[in-house]
């Protein structure tokens, strides 16, 4: 649309357009000259009277506005009102004409020459003067300004719009510091070159302290009128200046015609500086004039004294007398640095020339939304490392002095080793005789020093410790004492009676086997109920304080590593998914609490509740043809960290293979008939006509297969009692090849649905089945995850027993146990059914699956209220029935008899052929090898197989 | 110097039927404008899909190569290819001109519901029943997606890309936000299924219908919800919804033959208009103008506003 209108929104047409000729019309008739009229924009006529008699003026229709003439004024005076002196102004004499904006005297409000800028266009007149300068009459330009326009060009009055002001140069506002003009060193110009541009000398004169947000207006140029030269005079010449030569000031000084900067120019160019020039060697060329009485400049003798003698004889100001570093470096530029600097500076302090490097402050990781102090397993805790105990055991193990403790590191000092230990580190043998100091020692000397210890032994290990202060009660070999009396060797009895499972206990001594070995046997003991298990477990061979040591330890851990059964499981929350391997791993906010945002939806309450944001890992390349920089660079992850993934989602096992199967299947040609598409639009409808559908569909629908699914080419033949003529010929097929019986319950189309429920036998077998599998389909929701499990196990058994070939495509653990959740008649059922219809395994069409996928997703609206109706009546969606209006509905019912000729005469002609035709049609394009029906059964059980052997793969 | 602004016109709405363009092709499962709004692409249930003219309404190609019903098309930025997606699980990117295929893409494990290029159509976007978005590469050889998503856990229903945002809204009842130059995946849940899912024109907004007959409007970067658009009937089917050219208005398709169009910001019913009887499956709108498509069965429907030629 806009194509085709734009070319006419491209022309803007003034006047009125030229009425089109064409081509037989004669030619009007030119518009005689007394019809010629113009009139004024009151629709009064202008007459053109000629030249010599006034133009358009003349006559008082023009001008008057009365046959009369003027009115002559009524004069009045009375005695009590004296007539006032009238004053005549001009504006009395004019009309309205004069007082318009092309008027003599307009009466438009405008800006007048007094109220403008009275920097008006300095540089202009410069320039003008200039020119004048270099003009072969000086002065001339003079006649020029005379003469000068009264109004500015339009071209300066939209700078002057644009924020542009006289005295101002023209472009973007700079940020730098104010301008000086003409700052310019005076260096000697030589002939007609260029006035000083000025920018470049603007740039670094900064002694003067700017501020940062001030942006100053670019430098007005001097305007330089490049005029060609057309005399004859020599590069330089420029006339006399007539102020010098004719009005006596010439004698201050020569005239000087190729004098490059004459003091006029200078001043001009506003430098200032001319006057402070020293001297150097002046020339000149034509030798003294007549009129001048100065001639000892005739030959002039430079004197040394006029040149520079000394290198940088005049001080520079600053202080930094030949200091030649460039100028960034000077005291001037710090001395604005400080100036900048807006605090107190402390004397005898300057400012640092770096800025300091910032401190980047990081926050603290902000804690995710749902963060609960507990700590979660991994899935893989080695159980031997302590890493699964919480710090307060852990501290309880340091207190007690035992070996467990992780951090200090392994065989951190020789004081963690025992003797024996050291023994075997050392390689030597087991000491012969007595294992104990105290054995060697007399009797009483030992009951002596023995009492000296008791004596000793500090009291809060007396207290803490029953243990050890009974050990060191009763010392010698064997400390029969100590179980029964020390409570906590009770409590660690009481623990571990009994318990039989302990293949993943604790082990608290791995680093020492010995140890951990003697400590297993206590435990052994204990489970026994052996109250002495203590005695029974030490090793015998260790002295008596390593002995009474190791008591301590075992017994307290003991206590502390009860099975889980008792009070630790209190203690210590289970790790989630340590049990199951199979299952994938989960980031644990990912899995969600589908209630809480649930409710949130609910209670509209969106935003935090419902929105989840992970790190999300592009593909480089992506990013890369997105155009943007890859986030994460140099991370190999693509997508999610973690993926969550049901593990009975379909689509996991599918995702990998179907590459290849897009392409298997063909589409047979289409013929073009609307029926067929009728019915490939029932089953888009019905959303799974894919491969995917059908697999799934194969597994469980066998055994459905006999009872509702499509027309099996093996018997196509139909009693004849079934054509009845005013069936919707689409639907109808269908159930009649399925099975006789029910087809032949048929008559009326319309109640078909009903009419097919009942004549089903064992519904309640199938509700029993369909009942679950129905929700199969969403078996990608992670909702039905676990009926799915349960159906897919159910199938899987099924598949088992229809072929030998087991069907690995559903990966089902087989660690779970679970009894199909249907009754056992449901799988009798199923089998009885899978042995009778496999065979049929070969209808394993797209028809069946549909029935069941209404659920998947949104559907694609019917194609058409008339397609629909004359295909598919009995799949169509009740809601479609409800919209379908009357006046439609008669249109589908031309349609259907159109429909029913046809079918009618085929059907009379020869009736089986009618009946695969419409079989085919059916079967849509989707699965070609139906069409011909004499495709034996075990051929399509054998595709169907390697269709399968290709999901697997 | 300063005059004041003239007074924005009151937004108008699409409400007369400029043309009804009867597309040939079985059942027009989805209608789109191209990029500047001069052509339109419309995709039929017997495979094919069809390039118009929008002003004149006459047709100017039909690409056909799809193997099943095509869903949904889309036209790159110079015009020069278009994307389609179809039942038969690939994706096929055409050359405009000579309306061949310039390549078969295949990979997706079911029907490919969404199809969308990237801002300068150097990869193709294409959500399928599968519950995987797959990005295509359209400047190289491969044959294989340069990044398959798989976080859906159902079907993909809708998907858009704005510059280097990707938005999917998939049955699982989810609408997912992939920001490419963040590197985040932005996950709003919306608990019923999303058949449609929109991006606001200004970018800050996305706008989403879900199968409980509602239209949700939610800022983009916090999840809030800015409105909420219900009256219109979506129960069952996969129907589009779209914002207008302006962001005035939203504008959604509806079971019961008509296109609700609702003011953005109060969430008021603006306009019913009576497309049919049957249901509205598609709807877009011009890029640019008031001008709306629908489509619906095999027709496709051209609106603008009123008093306009």
């Amino acid at each position: 649309m806009a194509s085709d209108s734009d070319s006419d929104e491209d022309f803007v047409t003034y006047g009125t357009p030229l009425e089109p000729l064409e081509e037989d019309e004669p030619l009007k008739k030119p518009i005689p000259l007394h019809d010629q009229t113009v009139k004024d924009e009151k629709g009064r006529y202008q007459r053109f009277h000629g030249a010599f008699t006034g133009g358009f003026s003349a006559g008082y229709f023009n001008t008057v506005g009365s046959k009369e003439g003027w009115t002559p004024s009524a004069f009045v005076s009375s005695r009590q009102q004296k007539a006032e002196k009238h004053h005549a102004r001009p504006e009395d004499f004019m009309d309205e004409e004069d007082f318009s904006e092309h008027g003599i005297a307009p009466r438009e409000i405008t800006t007048s020459q007094e109220f403008s800028s009275s920097r008006r266009d300095k540089a202009g007149e410069k320039a003008r003067a200039i020119s004048a300068q270099a003009a072969l009459i000086p002065g001339d330009t003079l006649l020029e300004e005379l003469i000068a326009p009264a109004r500015s060009s339009i071209g300066v009055e939209l700078l002057m719009k644009m924020g542009w002001k006289e005295g101002q140069g023209v472009g973007p506002r700079v940020k730098r510091k104010a301008r000086r003009q003409q700052k310019d060193g005076g260096g000697k110009v030589y002939g007609c070159t260029l006035p000083p541009a000025g920018s470049e000398e603007s740039e670094d004169d900064d002694e003067e302290f700017a501020p940062e947000n001030v942006t100053f207006a670019p430098k007005d140029v001097t305007p330089v009128d490049f005029n060609p030269r057309l005399g004859v005079q020599g590069l330089g010449y420029r006339g006399l200046d007539p102020s010098l030569a004719l009005l006596g000031h010439g004698t201050a000084e020569h005239i000087d015609l190729f004098k490059p900067q004459s003091e006029t120019r200078n001043r001009l160019f506003g430098d200032t500086k001319s006057s402070s020039r020293r001297g150097g060697v002046v020339g000149q060329a034509f030798g003294v004039g007549a009129l001048e009485d100065d001639d000892e400049d005739v030959y002039h003798r430079d004197s040394m004294s006029r040149y520079d003698t000394i290198l940088g004889e005049e001080e520079p100001g600053d202080g930094l007398y030949g200091w030649t570093a460039p100028q960034q470096y000077t005291k001037k530029k710090d001395r604005s640095k400080d100036a900048s600097y807006l605090g107190k500076i402390l004397e005898g302090f300057t400012l640092a020339q770096k800025p300091l490097e910032e401190k980047t402050i990081f926050p603290p990781p902000s804690l995710p939304r749902d963060y609960r102090p507990v700590h979660h397993f991994r899935p893989s805790v080695d159980v031997s490392h302590l890493s699964g105990v919480s710090p307060a055991l852990a501290e309880a193990l340091r207190v007690s002095k035992g070996h467990m403790v992780k951090e200090e590191p392994q065989q951190a000092g020789r004081h963690q080793l025992d003797s024996g230990q050291r023994r075997a580190l050392l390689g030597e043998d087991t000491l012969q005789g007595p294992s104990s100091v105290m054995e060697l020692l007399r009797p009483e000397d030992r009951q002596r020093l023995l009492s000296l210890r008791n004596s000793s032994n500090p009291p809060s290990a007396k207290t803490s410790i029953p243990v050890s202060s009974h050990a060191s009660q009763t010392s010698g070999k064997s400390a029969q004492v100590l179980p029964a009396s020390s409570d906590l060797q009770q409590v660690s009895l009481a623990a571990w009676r009994g318990i039989q499972t302990s293949s993943q206990t604790f082990k608290p001594f791995e680093k020492n086997p010995s140890k951990q070995a003697r400590y297993e046997l206590y435990l052994s003991c204990l489970k026994q109920g052996d109250n002495d298990a203590l005695e029974q477990s030490l090793d015998p061979g260790m002295t008596e304080w390593e002995r009474s040591r190791e008591r301590e330890e075992f017994v307290r851990a003991s206590i502390l590593y009860r099975p889980t059964s008792s009070s630790l499981s209190s203690r210590f929350t289970r790790a989630k998914d340590q049990e199951d391997d199979d299952s994938v791993e989960v980031s644990p906010d990912q899995e969600g609490d589908l209630d809480d945002k649930q409710a949130a939806v609910k209670m509209k309450m969106f935003g935090k509740l419902t929105r989840e944001t992970f790190e999300w890992y592009p593909d480089k390349l992506l990013c890369k043809r997105f155009n943007v920089p890859d986030p994460y660079p140099g991370s190999g992850i693509v997508g999610l960290p973690k993926v969550k993934r049901d593990k009975f989602s379909v689509f996991n096992f599918l995702t990998v293979t179907q590459s290849r199967e897009a392409a298997a299947p063909p589409k047979p040609p289409e013929s073009g008939k609307k029926s067929r598409w009728d019915v490939s639009e029932q089953k888009v409808e019905k959303k799974k006509e894919d491969l995917l559908g059908e697999l799934l569909s194969a597994a469980r629908n066998q055994t459905e297969t006999k009872v509702e699914q499509t027309p099996t080419p093996a018997l196509p033949a139909l009693p004849a009692s079934i054509s009845s003529s005013d069936q919707a010929p689409g639907s109808k097929p269908e159930i009649k090849s399925s099975d006789q019986q029910s087809s032949e319950e048929k008559k009326d189309g319309d109640e078909e649905e009903e009419e097919e429920e009942e004549s089903r036998p064992p519904m309640d077998l199938f509700k029993a089945i369909f009942a679950s599998s129905s929700d199969e389909k969403s078996s990608s929701s992670s909702e039905g995850e676990s009926s799915d499990e349960e159906e897919e196990k159910e199938t899987k058994e099924d598949e088992g027993k229809m072929d030998s070939e087991p069907l690995n495509l559903f990966s089902i653990p087989s660690t779970s146990t679970t009894t199909t959740s249907s009754s056992a008649t449901t799988t009798s059922f199923s089998s009885s059914a899978n042995t009778s219809s496999s065979h049929q395994a070969a209808a394993v069409s797209t028809q069946a699956s549909k029935q069941e996928e209404e659920e998947f997703g949104p559907k694609l609206p019917p194609p058409s209220a008339a397609l629909s109706r004359g295909g598919a009546t009995s799949i169509c969606p009740p809601s479609k029935e409800v919209k379908t209006g009357k006046k439609s509905k008669e249109k589908k019912h031309k349609k259907k008899k159109h429909y029913k000729h046809k079918k009618e005469k085929k059907k009379k002609k020869h009736k089986k052929h009618k009946h695969k035709e419409t079989a085919e049609e059916e079967q849509g394009g989707g699965d070609g090898e139906q069409e011909d029906g004499q495709v034996s059964t075990d051929e399509l059980l054998k595709r169907l197989k390697s269709i399968r052997s290709h999901q697997m793969w | 110097m300063a005059f004041p602004q003239p007074r924005p016109q009151a937004p108008q709405l699409p409400q007369h039927l400029l043309r009804t363009i009867d597309c040939q092709q079985g059942a027009v499962r989805a209608v789109r404008f191209n990029i500047d709004g001069n052509y339109l692409l419309s995709c039929g249930s017997d495979k094919s899909l069809k390039l118009w003219s929008a002003s004149r309404g006459t047709l100017l190609k039909t690409y056909s190569g799809h193997g099943y019903e095509v869903l949904d098309a889309d036209g790159s930025y110079d015009n020069s290819q278009i994307c389609s997606c179809s039942s038969d699980k690939t994706v096929i990117l055409w050359d405009v001109a000579t309306g061949q295929v310039t390549r078969k893409l295949r990979g997706h494990a079911g029907k490919v519901n969404c199809v969308q290029f990237n801002e300068e159509a150097t990869v193709i976007l294409s959500g399928s029943i599968d519950g995987t978005v797959r990005c295509w590469d359209t400047r190289s050889r491969r044959y294989e997606p340069i990044q398959v998503l798989d976080e859906a856990r159902d079907s993909i229903s809708s998907l858009k890309v704005a510059q280097h945002e990707l938005l999917t809204g998939s049955v699982d009842g989810r609408v997912r936000r992939y920001d490419l130059r963040m590197g985040q995946l932005h996950v709003d849940f919306i608990s019923s299924p999303i058949t449609c899912v929109c991006f606001s024109q200004d970018g800050q907004c996305t706008l989403s219908s879900s199968l409980d007959s509602t239209l949700r409007l939610l800022d983009k970067s916090t999840g809030e919800m800015l409105g909420e658009y219900t009256g219109h009937k979506m129960k069952g089917y996969k129907l589009d919804c779209c914002l207008s050219s302006k962001d005035t208005h939203v504008l959604s398709c509806s079971e019961d033959g008509h296109v609700y169009c609702w003011d953005l910001v109060e969430g008021s019913l603006s306009l019913k208009l009576p497309v049919g009887k049957a249901v509205v499956q598609s709807l877009s709108f011009h890029p640019t103008e008031t001008r709306l498509l629908t489509a619906m069965e095999g027709r496709v429907q051209v609106w603008v506003e009123k008093g306009s030629a």
